[in-house]
């Protein structure tokens, strides 16, 4: 019985060295290796050799582009992980990066979410592999937020210019002027609201997206990084010009307490019962998919602005194809990368509806001028290359701000359902931000 | 492992031939190994490990570190925690009481006997039980829509404008209407059979001395299930401070009301998965588990001792 006993005793203590094993690699690496360039040449070779790429990303049109890379390169298959999006998405990813097991070769990363990863060193450096030479090819916008320093950490796949989408119907039925500022955004509010009781101008019940960008269009830069020195500030100039606009909508009830992407959403978006959308050029496919019914109704129209005349806009969303630091064949990765985001992939993904970040699309006259079916022969894409080219610049996101972000409805959300007032439910997120900032090692100012 | 030790007497017992001794030890451990070797690893595994993770801290900067206690005394002081600890005490209080009493007013009701249809009504009220609690969930978060759900064609229907049951004011009771009308039945099954052991001689004696139905539940039918009561409190006791799968789908309806550190487990979840703070997380569970088990140990001594 002893013998027994003692080989018990041996099993778990082996089991709990293995599991002590297993988390001390995790700290062991520093990841700090010196990298070569990769030549055109390396590249070029390891297409001919072939392999399995993993690709983990949601955006749809990269079905087609993953198909016409093997159609070029028959000795190469893409395997595209496509079910996942959004926090499921960055929980995987996170998950599989801190196990080291089964990272895929290529991830997609939104634009929010990079310097969380870069950071941690999850990411590879693209620069020597010919990343850094592509600069010119894409908007500033879009290229700052993968850019950092001499590294360049993901492609830009598309980018989110901000447009006001309007449903006209709603409009020319109450014979109200289609607003180009925030002011007069308010006032059509009112004015819908009591026209017919049951129409609200926008939906918003707390979204950190969506307030970040109108942040960002209003001049605000709440967020100041420079390596592991972060700080947190919604107590200025811009943030103020906000805070008092949208604080009326809340105060008078004129916007909907519905989320994005719910059946409520869609269904409101659909009756005529949320009259507007500000978001990023993205959304005219989700619309076709998610709302037909409204075919025809709705306009794209640009972001009104803080005071007249002024054409600042910002992003809202957008994303980039990264390479995982722990992928398995980082050529075969790059070349797909390039493939989808710089090569011919671009315009695949465009002509199936994408948003580019690439500046020879957003300038090509067949884009500008497409007609968009949904928007009753519209050329929005005017409008939404015009934001892009107005994106206030130098904005950047909290290297976690995935987590801040998840927190935003437990602390801004007070604003929406009690008696706080915005700049107050702003400053809580502050506070929790700093404390998960601090906890997580970094230098907070406050 | 202790009990598994031979009696002290055959310890003693002399002069038995070494091999046999040996050998019946070793038979012992054959029947139980399968057990044990499970157990080591689906149970105490998980929780050795969670202890190990739990005196850790990684960060995003400066990676992984060993804390000591240092995650349990910052969760000891964690105001989301404590916060969450009493909405679900709350809950507990509130809730528990309200779902036992019904389920045992059905299975009395149903052991009377004087119910037309038994056999449906008992059927029909565990039905609930059956339903999946996420499916379970997702039906109720569409009824409680104002806007489309059932709520909301109430308020069409009759021109009234009923209170938003997924407002930051009623959402917990939401959720207990939830966990009230999936566990009613459970528990009403688990009375209904113990008060069908009660031996009739019992009632034909109560039935002799001249006892109503009132008296018959007072003096026989309560005191003879109280095991049962104890039994279905600890469950329920458990089930509430482990409330998780109702708000964590009714979130998405209610961002600003469910807040991700709504229940305690709640909490841990958002911590290791939004948070990556894994090792902070499995502290917080550690506590969280240690409460739970003294109280429904305290419950389960105080309801032992009053049967004595």
């Amino acid at each position: 019985m002893r013998r027994t006993t003692g080989r018990l005793a041996r099993g778990i203590t082996l089991l709990s060295v293995l599991a002590l094993g297993a988390t001390a690699c995790g700290s062991s690496d520093d990841g700090s290796k010196d990298q070569k360039a990769v030549s055109a040449g390396d590249i070029q070779a390891a297409l001919k050799k072939g392999g399995t790429v993993d690709v983990w990303a949601w955006e749809p049109t990269l079905k087609s582009v993953a198909a016409n890379f093997e159609k070029k390169y028959p000795k190469v298959k893409i395997n595209l992980v496509a079910d996942r999006s959004g926090d499921k998405h960055y929980t995987a990813l996170s998950n599989a990066l801190a196990a080291k097991k089964g990272v895929p070769d290529v991830a997609q990363v939104e634009y929010f979410a990079l310097s969380q990863y870069s950071l941690t060193k999850g990411l590879t450096n693209l620069a020597p592999y010919g990343a850094d030479k592509l600069k010119a090819k894409y908007t500033p916008g879009p290229w700052n937020a993968v850019n950092d320093g001499d590294k360049v950490y993901g492609l830009p796949m598309d980018s989110g210019p901000m447009a006001m989408f309007y449903n006209k119907k709603v409009f020319d039925k109450y014979k109200i002027a289609v607003p180009t500022t925030w002011d007069e955004y308010v006032a059509a509010a009112a004015k819908l609201h009591k026209a017919d009781p049951k129409v609200y101008i926008a939906n918003d019940a707390g979204d950190a997206g969506f307030t970040t960008s109108m942040l960002w269009q209003a001049g605000s830069r709440p967020y100041k990084v420079d390596g592991t020195k972060v700080s947190v500030n919604f107590d200025d100039a811009g943030a103020k010009k906000y805070t008092d606009t949208w604080q009326k909508l809340l105060d008078q009830k004129l916007v909907s307490p519905i989320n994005g992407w719910t059946d409520d959403w869609y269904k409101g978006l659909g009756d005529g019962t949320i009259a507007t959308l500000t978001t990023g050029a993205w959304m005219p496919a989700n619309f076709v998919t998610g709302v037909p019914k409204a075919a025809g109704q709705w306009r794209a129209a640009p972001m009104p602005a803080w005071t007249k005349g002024d054409k600042a806009s910002a992003e809202n969303g957008g994303s980039s194809l990264t390479v995982p630091e722990l992928a398995k064949n980082k050529e075969l990765a790059y070349a797909f990368v390039e493939y989808a985001n710089a090569g011919d992939g671009v315009q695949t993904r465009v002509d199936e509806g994408a948003f580019p970040a690439t500046v020879a699309q957003l300038q090509d006259p067949k884009f500008l001028s497409k007609k968009f079916d949904y928007f009753d022969g519209q050329e929005a894409n005017k409008i939404f290359a015009d934001s892009a080219a107005n994106v206030a610049s130098d904005w950047s996101y909290l290297p976690f701000q995935q987590y801040a972000n998840s927190i935003f409805n437990d602390t801004v959300g007070k604003a929406y359902v009690s008696g706080v007032k915005l700049p107050a439910a702003l400053k809580t997120w502050q506070d929790a931000s700093v404390k998960y900032g601090t906890e997580q090692g970094f230098t907070v100012e406050k | 492992m202790t009990t598994l030790e031979p009696p002290v007497a055959a310890k003693r017992a002399p002069a038995r031939p070494a091999a046999k001794k040996d050998r019946r030890s070793w038979t012992g451990w054959g029947f139980v190994g399968p057990f044990v070797t499970v157990f080591a690893l689906v149970f105490l595994a998980p929780i050795g490990y969670s202890i190990y993770l739990s005196l850790f801290r990684d960060q995003l900067i400066g990676g992984t570190s060993f804390v000591g206690l240092d995650n349990y005394t910052q969760a000891l002081q964690d105001d989301q925690f404590w916060s969450s600890l009493g909405r679900v005490s709350l809950f507990l209080a509130v809730q528990v009481p309200i779902m036992l009493g019904i389920a045992l007013l059905i299975a009395l009701a149903l052991d009377s006997g004087r119910l037309f249809g038994k056999d449906f009504f008992r059927i029909a009220i565990f039905l609930p039980y059956a339903v999946p609690a996420v499916v379970a969930t997702l039906m109720w978060g569409f009824m409680y829509g104002t806007k489309y759900g059932l709520v909301g064609d109430i308020n069409t229907a009759f021109g009234i404008t009923l209170p938003d049951p997924l407002s930051s004011d009623l959402v917990l009771a939401s959720i207990g209407n939830i966990v009230t009308w999936e566990f009613i039945g459970y528990n009403m099954l688990i009375f209904y059979s113990a008060l069908r052991v009660i031996p009739l001689s019992l009632y034909e004696a109560a039935e002799i001395d001249g006892a109503g139905q009132i008296r018959v539940i007072t003096a026989i039918k309560l005191p003879a299930i109280r095991g049962a009561l104890v039994i279905a409190t600890i469950f329920s006791i458990i089930g509430s401070f482990q409330l998780f799968n109702e708000p964590a789908i009714l979130r998405p309806l209610a961002r600003n009301a469910i807040t991700t550190d709504f229940t305690p487990n709640f909490y841990t979840y958002s911590l290791s998965f939004n948070g990556q703070q894994h090792n902070y997380s499995a502290a917080v569970a550690i506590i969280m588990g240690l409460i739970t088990m003294v109280i429904a140990y305290v419950v389960q001594l105080r309801g032992m001792r009053k049967g004595a």
